[in-house]
Order: C-alpha cells, then sequence, then structure tokens
C-alpha cells in the first residue's frame, strides 16, 4: 500500500448525495480477477452514455477540473461492499475522497487501499465546493499527520478525525494483514479455549 | 452490567485489543463467492501465507451465474473464467465449495441458512454487504471488503473497531397485505439510507417476535440498506425450530445444549443502547419506492413527495417520476421476484398465492428465480412451480441474476421493474433501469395486471 502524509492538489467536485458504490463502479465490471484496470470504468454510467461516447455534462470529462482530490456529497460509498469501488478511484488517479460522511464499507476498503476518505463538516464541504466551483485553479492540501484539510491562499482549514491505528497504517503504507498474522498465538489460545 | 444481544456476542469474540484502536475479532464463519474473492486468493498467494482455517469457509457460486442452462457451460468467457478461478481457489485451500449445479447451490445468504450454517451466537462475513442476512439468527454477520477478506483468510480474524447500538422497536399486528419487505422498506423511508451508519442494529418488538425466519432474513438482509453493517433479531423457539434437523445444525444433544446456550443471548432487560426508534405496525403499508435509494418509499397509496435537493431532483428525473404523482396505475413492463432479500420459499408461496387462478400480462416480462437449488426443489415439490407456469410464467435458476444484473438478466434501458430486491440505484439492474421496490406480492399483482395496483383492495 502507498504512503500518504501530506497531499497538495486541485479538486474536483462532484455535489450528489448518495453516491453509491453501484455508480462508482457497475456491476458489470466485476468480472476480473485482479485489481487493475477498474480506473477505466469509474463511474462509467455518469462518464459515458450507453453508445461509449464522452457524457461532457459530467465533471470528470470537463477539461476545467483535474486533481486526485475528489470533493462529494454526503453519505459517499454507500451501497454494495465491493472493493473494486476504492481500486476504481485509486486506479483513476484519486489519492483523497472528501465529503460530510462515508458509508462504513467503503470508509475501510478506503483505508485498505491508500485512498484517504476525508470526513469533513456540511458546512466546510460546502465551502471547498464553493472554492472549487469558483476557482477551478485551487489547490486543497490534506495533511494527514496534523489531520487538517485547508484551501491553500486562504485561512480556511478544518481538522479531520481518523482512527489512530489507521493514521498509522495509512502513513507508514501498512496494512492489517501482517498484524493479524503475527497474532497467531493468541488467536490460536483464543481456539484452544473457545471452540 | 446489562448487556444487549450484540455485546454478548461481539465481546465473547474478542482475541485482542489494540490500545486506543481496533480490536481483534475472531471470525466463526467465512462465506465467500466468485467475485470478491479472487483477488484475496492472489494476495495471500503473493505473500506467501497460507489460508489458515479452511473449514471455516463455505464457498457458492451466485452473483455471476446464468439463471437458464445452468448444465451448459457459461458462455461469457469473462464469467466463466470468474467461476473456474473460484473452483480452483477451492479445490487448492481445500475449502468446501457448493458450484453451479450442485443441490446445494444458491445465493449465498439463503444457501447458508438453509443448510444450518448459520446459527445464533456465530460471528459471520461475506464479501458481500448483504451478509447482514444471517443476523435473523441473533448472529453477528456483515458484508466486508476483499481486503478484509484476505484477513480473515490469512487468521480467521479481523481488526474492527466496536460499532455502537441501535435498536428498531415495532409493536402491534401488521395489517393484512402487509409483508417483511414492507416493515423493512417503511423503517429505512422514515430513518434514511445513514441512519444506521457505524451502527449494529437490534430489530424488537411484537412484529418481528411473530414473523418468520424467511421474513426476519428479509427484514436483516436491508439493515445495510440504512447504513447499518449489520441488524440482528433475538433467537427464540421460531430460530431454534428452523434450524432444527439441517444438515449443518448440532444434532441430538449437542442440539439441546446449544439451545440452552442460544437463550441467554437476548437482550438484557434494561441494556442501553446508543439510539432507538420506535413504530406502530398499525402504521406500515405495502410500499414501494420511487426513487435511487431505498429510502427513498412510499406507502404505495401515497404520492411521491416534493422536495427541493439537487440530488432529489435528479433521482425522479432519473427514474421519469413527478412531485406529487402516485405510481398506482403506472405500466410496468418487468417483475423481478428473487435475490436474497426475497427468494426464499415463503416469497414464492405469497407469489403464488395471488396468482393462483390467475394470468400473467401480455405486456409483462416476469424473471422468478429462486434463491437456492433447495427452493427451486421446494417450489417444485409444493406445486407452485404448475401454477406459475399455468399463468403463463417461467421459473428460472438460482442466482442473484436481475438483483444486480452481472449476468444476463438485465432490464432494459427506461423501463421499469417492480422488483422484490434490495437496491434502486441507477443502473443497478441494468444500464438506465428503472427499478421500484416492493414486496413479492405487489410484485405478483403487478405482474398480473401489467400496472402498478393499490393492492390493499384487492386482498379477499
Amino acid at each position: 500500500m502507498e504512503k500518504f502524509t501530506t497531499l497538495v492538489s486541485k479538486a474536483i467536485p462532484l455535489p450528489i448525495e448518495n453516491i453509491d458504490t453501484d455508480q462508482i463502479i457497475p456491476a458489470r465490471f466485476l468480472k476480473a480477477t485482479d485489481k487493475s484496470g477498474f480506473g477505466d470504468n469509474v463511474f462509467r454510467d455518469w462518464r459515458f452514455d450507453k453508445s461509449g461516447a464522452a457524457n461532457t455534462d459530467f465533471v470528470l470529462n470537463s477539461p476545467t477540473y483535474s486533481g486526485s482530490i475528489l470533493i462529494a456529497g454526503d453519505n459517499f460509498g454507500c451501497g454494495s461492499s465491493r472493493e473494486h469501488a476504492a481500486w476504481a478511484l485509486v486506479g483513476y488517479g484519486f489519492k483523497a475522497i472528501v465529503s460530510s460522511f462515508f458509508a462504513d464499507i467503503f470508509k475501510g476498503n478506503a483505508l485498505n487501499n491508500g485512498l484517504l476518505p476525508v470526513q469533513v463538516s456540511e458546512k466546510f464541504l460546502k465551502v471547498l465546493m464553493n472554492a472549487v466551483q469558483e476557482n477551478p485553479e485551487v489547490e486543497i492540501k490534506i495533511d494527514l499527520e496534523m489531520q487538517v484539510i485547508s484551501i491553500e491562499g486562504t485561512d480556511l482549514f478544518e481538522n479531520f478525525e481518523i482512527d489512530p491505528y489507521k493514521k498509522t497504517c495509512m502513513m507508514n503504507g501498512y496494512d492489517d494483514i501482517d498484524y493479524l498474522v503475527s497474532k497467531k498465538e493468541k488467536i490460536e489460545a483464543y481456539e484452544a479455549l473457545k471452540i | 452490567m446489562k448487556k444487549t444481544l450484540f455485546d454478548k456476542i461481539w465481546d465473547a469474540h474478542v482475541v485482542d485489543s489494540i490500545e486506543k484502536g481496533p480490536q481483534v475479532l475472531y471470525i466463526d464463519k467465512h462465506l465467500i463467492h466468485e467475485v470478491t474473492s479472487p483477488q484475496a486468493f492472489n494476495e495471500l498467494k503473493e505473500r506467501g501465507i497460507p489460508i489458515f482455517r479452511p473449514d471455516q469457509i463455505v464457498a457458492t457460486a451466485d452473483h455471476n451465474t446464468p439463471t437458464i442452462d445452468q448444465h451448459l457451460p457459461v458462455k461469457d468467457a469473462l464469467s466463466r473464467n470468474q467461476l473456474e478461478q473460484l473452483s480452483k481457489n477451492c479445490k487448492e485451500n481445500g475449502i468446501t465449495l457448493y458450484e453451479l449445479g450442485h443441490q446445494y447451490n444458491g445465493i449465498v445468504h439463503v444457501m447458508a441458512p438453509e443448510l444450518g450454517i448459520t446459527q445464533p451466537g456465530m460471528t459471520m462475513v461475506c464479501g458481500d454487504s448483504h451478509t447482514s442476512t444471517h443476523g435473523a439468527f441473533g448472529t453477528i454477520a456483515f458484508g466486508i471488503g476483499t481486503s478484509q477478506v484476505a484477513q480473515v483468510f490469512a487468521s480467521q480474524c479481523l481488526l474492527l473497531k466496536k460499532p455502537k447500538s441501535l435498536r428498531v422497536t415495532v409493536n402491534g399486528t401488521l395489517k393484512k397485505g402487509v409483508l417483511p419487505k414492507d416493515v423493512i422498506l417503511y423503517i429505512i423511508s422514515q430513518i434514511g439510507t445513514n441512519a444506521g451508519t457505524g451502527y449494529f442494529c437490534e430489530y424488537a418488538g411484537e412484529v418481528f417476535e411473530n414473523m418468520s425466519m424467511e421474513g426476519r432474513m428479509t427484514v436483516c438482509n436491508m439493515s445495510i440498506e440504512m447504513g447499518a453493517r449489520g441488524g440482528m433479531i433475538a433467537p427464540d423457539e421460531t430460530t431454534f425450530e428452523y434450524i432444527k434437523g439441517r444438515k449443518f445444525a448440532p444434532q441430538g444433544e449437542d442440539f439441546d445444549k446449544k439451545v440452552a446456550e442460544w437463550k441467554t443471548l437476548p437482550t438484557d432487560e434494561g441494556a442501553i443502547f446508543d439510539k432507538e426508534y420506535t413504530f406502530d405496525a398499525a402504521d406500515i403499508a405495502p410500499m414501494v419506492t420511487y426513487g435511487t435509494n431505498p429510502g427513498m418509499g412510499i406507502k404505495i397509496t401515497e404520492n411521491i413527495p416534493e422536495q427541493e435537493s439537487v440530488s432529489f431532483q435528479k433521482s425522479l428525473e432519473y427514474m421519469d417520476f413527478k412531485a406529487g404523482e402516485s405510481l398506482i396505475n403506472k405500466p410496468i413492463n418487468y417483475v423481478f421476484i428473487g435475490s436474497c432479500t426475497n427468494s426464499r420459499i415463503e416469497d414464492f408461496r405469497v407469489a403464488a398465492n395471488f396468482i393462483k387462478g390467475k394470468q400473467k400480462a401480455a405486456n409483462v416480462t416476469a424473471w422468478l428465480v429462486p434463491g437456492s437449488k433447495q427452493v427451486e426443489a421446494q417450489i417444485v415439490e409444493e406445486g407452485l412451480k404448475d401454477i406459475f407456469e399455468n399463468a403463463g410464467f417461467q421459473l428460472r435458476q438460482p442466482g442473484c441474476s436481475a438483483c444486480l444484473a452481472m449476468n444476463d438478466d438485465k432490464i432494459p434501458k427506461g423501463e421499469y421493474c417492480v422488483s422484490t430486491s434490495n437496491r434502486n440505484f441507477e443502473g443497478r439492474q441494468g444500464q438506465g433501469a428503472r427499478t421500484i421496490l416492493a414486496s413479492p406480492l405487489v410484485a405478483a399483482a403487478t405482474a398480473v395486471e401489467g400496472k402498478i395496483i393499490d393492492i390493499t383492495k384487492h386482498l379477499n
């Protein structure tokens, strides 16, 4: 997993609420048996029409916006547990998603793939959304160590929460498998006692 | 201290705790399927880590399987490859697999309970968000991502922060024609799609106490649609009766011993929940959804509400509905009865009971997809198949089918589908398809009438 410390990037605004994982990656693209290539189909049915032509109204097709931060509406990532959604966002080039609320399973999947979910207040989400829409060149800074998200060139910022264990994992690029495997003896002792 | 059902099971499964961090939670049963497991198998292989407890894993093929001609090779090359990969991975690692055509094959959340794999007091996971279904047995069951599938493969454990507790109580008696599906659609329409995020939900009260296991599974199944990782119902005589004698259930004296243990699981009187909601059964009516998330539901007799938000407008635009209009008399060309929410024998009994002696409307394409081979066999045995066929319906073979439209069972662009599944997201049942979630009774009535009707006026 890639390390995440500080990110400074332009951002892409997607002010839609309840973006579910079926929108992020539709089920018909879940037939692969590896993790690569999902980025090509991220938001597939919003980005392209049925004939495969780019939908120019959709923000990812707009030449105005770019960057590795996605700013999205409330309850991002609800629905299916498919980790393919996180793989698709990472594959496309996103490193952080900012929203006022994340669905549980998606949040875990994102953290397990080095994609940082940054939960901000509804008020600050509006501030960010407006700032980016008014000036698509504006840069957003996410400092994981300090747990601060700020708008570069302004004094606008907000602190965000993250589980301390997950923060360490993100900052060092660790995942949970090594930790769990290192607990083998304790797990076996539990089994001997309980099962 | 007074404990909830959830606390009792969770606390009994904690192997270790990280200070100020997550806990190591032991997982009793791990269910897998073809779509969310291959990358996890690869991960372990690449890292040279063996599967820790293959005996505690059960696999089935369901998401990506055809629902006709299952005896023939799967036509779609990618789907075929994914299914072959599952068979290969299970064989190499000594994991029990009920593959396509096996007498126990079926949707993972239908197959495991009917085989007695799901039991009270267990922790269960699967790379599928509707794993919450198994909570109907008084089980901590929840969906996980593929990284977590790999973690359970490697250690039979997960690193998790204990979620908060939520209780939804519904007392009273349900009105005629109101099914478990209506109860859960009503709850979600009242509290919203993220009210449960960060919580594990217990359903309590007379309505759930009086519900069959099939009904309880329908309710717990959709817990994730209100954001809750899982939902659960206290085990009782209905639960024990259902489990008794099933293939993997404890037998004889072992069963009696287990029942005594299971009886200690229900929430202690006076235990405190972090959040509570209470509803009256009399307020619940047959439900339909009109939008693109499961919280956008109304009583079938109500009109679509008005709301200003951009997301709401976008949703109605996608559905081609207008605020203020009624769905009654909307012509419908597609009906789907199936999915891990409503594909159990009871669901087909309800549908057959309505359909008996009537005919399918000429404009309707209806897909009746049993949840498992065992459900399929029971449909035949109980004579329901004849009822369906005499009415012009065709019974398909088990699988997830048009719930997520990974296989060929796709609803065409722009068409409405009255569906007993769990999600009405944009494109969920096919690109551009428009889903209306409902109970098997409303779905059956729609298939017969070719339009949505006020079912409350058609109950004898």
